[in-house]
């Protein structure tokens, strides 16, 4: 268990979408690997970056590697925190339910299945930006 | 503690100065790199959102970059201050954390 | 004060090699250490000893070559990003099955955990991208 004062705030910023470039695939690899050093982790999706997390990605006419569900695992990863950003779904007309849901499970409340996605407004992600140590952007 | 924010793309091709700028924080520096330096031209379509920031932020655009591409100081955006590579390395290690806007 | 830089674009297409190499330098001359150089997503192409560029401009591959010796950075590839474009060591060209390796002097070929370690160890983490 590492003790609180070590563990630094990382966040991932995404704000591309999917498959156009390979920066959601990897920066994706990142957050996996990162998970296991217990740091404390945010993940943020903005801009294009709400992309990521549609539902009923379908990548068979493209012939490219399907990476969606991996973000449905990000919970089991101790990823819990990944906050979207409002005006960035509705700049693209998108609704927080056209998203995938994704999950994890609260150790504190017996297992309760809880959402990992926050809806934040721009102000709110702005002061999460302003609250962390270490800032990866892909 | 601020951040600082790097902004290395022309706002004329990518939208990551208008991300960065809806995003940044009072006290907080903004410093343009690369493409990033041309959107800090007075006269620009940028340059009213830059001048709209500047009582909150401190706007900095990256000396060397700018002279590669044939502007000087004097074709900016009144009080973005010009630095070199030092001074960027100043700018990062005077804030609490770097944030990279691509 | 100690930095990790991140250089997440090969070279010449991009500029962020050499912001970053710039970046760097001023780093070192300001009397700061460099925790890291990691180089993830087409950034690992700048570990290839394989470039001929022109002679009238820089060498990118040779310039952070000689950095990381004068200085004794640390340049990671990472190993991941590297097997999907095609930068390997001679211990991953062997392990892979491959008939030759390329990778630069100075430059090493290591997991992602190296960037999440820099991001820890480091005061500043500095991305540079496209």
């Amino acid at each position: 268990m590492s003790e609180e004062t070590n563990k630094k705030k990382f966040l991932y910023i995404n704000r591309r979408a999917p498959y156009g470039t390979i920066y959601a695939l990897e920066s994706l690899e990142v957050i996996l690997i990162g998970a296991a050093f217990e740091q404390d982790v945010s993940v943020a999706f903005l801009d294009d970056g709400v992309f990521q997390l549609m539902n009923g990605q379908d990548t068979a006419g493209v012939g490219m590697k399907n990476f969606s569900k991996t973000y449905k695992a990000l919970g089991d990863y101790e990823v819990r925190k990944l906050y979207v950003e409002r005006e960035s779904l509705a700049e693209r007309g998108l609704r927080v339910e056209d998203l995938m849901p994704i999950t994890y499970e609260d150790e504190n409340e017996d297992y309760a299945e809880k959402p990992s996605i926050h809806l934040v407004d721009r102000s709110e992600m702005a002061k999460v930006i302003a609250a962390q140590d270490v800032i990866l952007s892909f | 503690m601020s951040t600082l924010h790097t902004i290395n793309k022309s706002p004329f091709e990518r939208s990551s100065l208008k991300s960065c700028l809806d995003h940044v924080a009072d006290g907080d520096a903004v410093l343009m790199i690369e493409d990033g330096v041309v959107g800090a031209r007075k006269g620009s379509a940028f340059a009213e959102a830059l001048r709209a920031k500047q009582p909150s932020c401190a706007l900095y655009i990256l000396g060397p970059d700018l002279a590669a591409r044939g502007m000087k100081a004097e074709d900016l955006v009144e009080g973005v201050g010009v630095v070199d590579y030092g001074g960027f390395v100043d700018l990062a290690a005077g804030a609490a954390r770097v944030c990279a806007w691509l | 004060m100690r930095f990790g830089i991140v250089v997440n674009e090969g070279p010449y297409t991009h500029q962020a090699s050499d912001s970053a190499y710039q970046f760097a330098k001023a780093v070192l001359a300001k009397g700061h250490e460099i925790f890291r150089v990691f180089f993830y997503h087409d950034g690992v192409n700048n570990g290839t000893r394989f470039t001929v560029p022109p002679q009238d401009d820089r060498n990118l591959q040779r310039l952070w070559s000689e950095l990381a010796e004068k200085h004794k950075l640390d340049l990671v590839v990472c190993i991941a990003a590297a097997q999907r474009r095609g930068i390997l060591d001679a211990n991953e060209a062997k392990r892979q099955g491959k008939d030759g390796d390329n990778i630069a002097p100075g430059f090493r070929i290591s997991g992602l955990g190296q960037l999440i370690e820099a991001g820890i160890q480091a005061d500043r983490l500095v991305v540079f991208g496209d």
